[in-house]
């Protein structure tokens, strides 16, 4: 068995920040596994503009915001093995990988970093009457297919749901030149940003239907077309408004899954609410020496977000292995109320480090007028005013040094969400 | 008068345009002097960056990815298009590398977002 002292992975924009964190903290025995057969994750297939806005103050695609840190990475000549997948993550850090190169791997590590990003719901997770057609896809399924493979993936296309991936893919097959004819969704909202709702459907008059979901798909050997309903308060598709789109090509874009298979087998504890494991400030599970950042701790929609948390994990990695931070003090839960879903971190170390932490979090509905209040023992020691808040954004809240102080020396933290005037 | 959702930040503001005098546009509901700006610019002249791929020969991996450099009036995007499907790249392509010189007479470049090595350069 070979011996590391960090393993990542995962190599996306959280494993590459990640260990770009770790090497600044004077740590060089990192390995980075990375199962596809390149760095960069799935910004490679994400080849339109807009990533990167928070960091470099410039709109890139996601193939360039991904070459930036790769460049980094090799300069700092840190290893890393491509298609290398690893299937197991023991709970005394053996990693276990297979890779063609290598055949089976195993690595003892003295801490690891979870970076493996998310995967589609798939069409099982949503329940569709109709054949077992061809001509339905996921939606990142389908921009890997046309962004990477340069495979024509249908003419007419109907796609479910309206986060951001549905709504990126609908501009791009319509470059394509293919015929968009809807684009439903079950919320009375989108889960996608407004930009991309102007530039992506209205640019070219693609109709967006809220409240509107799939009740059937036609066709035997190919989709021919589906049935549309409207959905009641209750979601309940309402038959009496049912009509049909014909189509060739049904993509779905109905939401990510963190991937935590690993987590799971190594009996980190998880979050029933992200589905990401449950991690401190620093970044650390419930398994003291393995750290999670990224789309597998919880969804996030801005990658500028994920390399700045992925590389506040790999600082912490060095540094527990350092021996500069462990998890050995009581925790402080954080609470969440009034609309808001979850926080990350979820709970707080109750010690002497009072560097700042930036709380991450979403909202369970659509929030106007509204501020975001960090409360310890029901004192707010931070806010933030929003106009607007929405489920498809994630939000932030920076506690400083002076407010992470009260947290730690307080007993009740919550973060809640309330109305202004 | 004109109906626009502002892009420029996540706000996404309902703004009006009052564009009865084109010399004189009239902007109301936005929240900041950005989304005035953006609604002025979506009234004369709306712009956008334009994004696709286009295939490489003898590459590690068979397309790559570009851009236009700087956004292109909108009522050109699919003759940008157009262009970029036109053409055959012969690895290698570097990041940056112009695959369309001056698209369509916009004075702006279709640069590679990806570099693709030679297959078996390693
Ligand atoms: C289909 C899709 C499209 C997206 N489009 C956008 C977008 O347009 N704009 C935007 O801002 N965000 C988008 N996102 C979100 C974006 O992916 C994240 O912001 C960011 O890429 C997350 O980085 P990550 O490193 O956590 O995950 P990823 O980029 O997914 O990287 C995870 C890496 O881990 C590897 N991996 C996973 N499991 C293993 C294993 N067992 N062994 C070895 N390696 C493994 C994967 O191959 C992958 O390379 C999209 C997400 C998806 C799924
Ligand atoms: S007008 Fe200003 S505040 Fe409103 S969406 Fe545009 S940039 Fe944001």
């Amino acid at each position: 068995m070979i011996h590391h002292e960090l393993v990542i992975v995962g190599g996306g924009p959280a494993g590459l920040a990640a260990a770009l964190g770790a090497y600044e903290e004077g740590l060089r025995d990192i390995l980075i596994l990375e199962r596809e057969d390149q760095l960069g994750g799935i910004l490679n297939q994400c080849i339109h503009n807009g990533f990167g806005l928070h960091t470099f103050k410039e709109e890139l695609t996601g193939p360039e915001y991904a070459s930036r840190f790769i460049r980094e990475v090799l300069e700092r000549k840190i290893p890393y093995k491509l298609g290398a997948t690893v299937i197991d993550v023991s709970k005394d850090k053996v990693v276990t990988a297979v890779s063609q190169e290598d055949g089976l791997l195993l690595i003892q590590a003295d801490a690891i970093v979870l970076a493996c990003g998310c995967r589609e719901r798939p069409r099982g997770a949503i329940n569709i009457a109709g054949s077992r057609c061809a001509g339905i896809y996921s939606a990142g399924t389908a921009q890997k297919l046309v962004n990477i493979d340069g495979l024509k993936v249908g003419n007419e296309v109907v796609i479910l749901g309206s986060g951001d991936i549905g709504l990126i893919m609908a501009r791009r097959m319509t470059f394509e030149g293919a015929k968009v004819k809807a684009v439903l969704e079950l919320m009375p909202y989108s889960s996608g940003l407004n930009r991309n709702i102007v530039q992506c459907l209205n640019d070219f008059d693609i109709p967006l239907y809220f409240s509107h979901t799939v009740v059937r798909i036609h066709g035997k050997d190919r989709v021919e077309g589906v049935t549309v309903a409207k959905v009641d308060d209750h979601l309940s598709p309402m038959m009496d408004t049912a009509f049909e789109i014909p189509c060739d090509t049904l993509l779905l874009s109905v939401g990510l899954l963190p991937e935590n298979e690993l987590a799971r087998g190594c009996g980190v504890e998880l979050s029933r609410v992200t589905s990401g494991a449950i991690v401190d400030e620093n970044m650390m599970t419930s398994l003291e020496g393995v750290f999670e950042c990224g789309n597998v701790l919880h969804v996030h929609d801005l990658v500028d977000f994920v390399s700045e948390e992925a590389r506040n994990a790999g600082r912490s990695a060095a540094r527990y292995l350092h021996k500069e931070i462990s998890s050995d003090a009581e925790e402080i839960e954080i609470k969440t109320s009034g609309g808001i879903r979850y926080s990350v971190p979820q709970k707080i170390l109750r010690n002497g480090d009072f560097s700042p932490i930036q709380f991450k979090m979403r909202v369970n509905n659509v929030y106007k007028n509204v501020e975001i209040v960090l409360l310890v023992d029901g004192e707010p020691v931070a806010r933030k005013i929003k106009q607007i808040v929405t489920p498809g954004e994630m939000e932030t809240l920076l506690a400083k040094e002076e407010s992470v102080r009260r947290i730690k020396e307080g007993k009740e933290v919550e973060i809640a969400l309330r109305r202004r005037g | 008068m004109r109906e626009l959702i502002c892009i420029c930040c996540p706000l996404g503001c309902h703004i009006k345009v009052d564009d009865s005098d084109m010399a004189d546009l009239k902007v109301s509901g936005n929240s900041c002097p950005r989304g005035a700006k953006y609604a002025k610019d979506e009234v004369t002249c709306p712009k956008r960056v334009v994004t696709s791929i286009c295939p490489v020969e003898g590459g590690e991996i068979q397309m790559v990815s570009c851009k236009t450099k700087d956004s292109v009036e909108k009522r050109l995007i699919f003759d940008v298009l157009r262009e970029i499907r036109g053409k055959r790249l012969l690895a290698p392509v570097h990041e940056g590398d112009v695959i369309v010189p001056d698209v369509m007479g916009t004075g702006v470049d279709v640069v590679a977002t990806k570099t693709v090595l030679r297959r078996n350069d390693g």
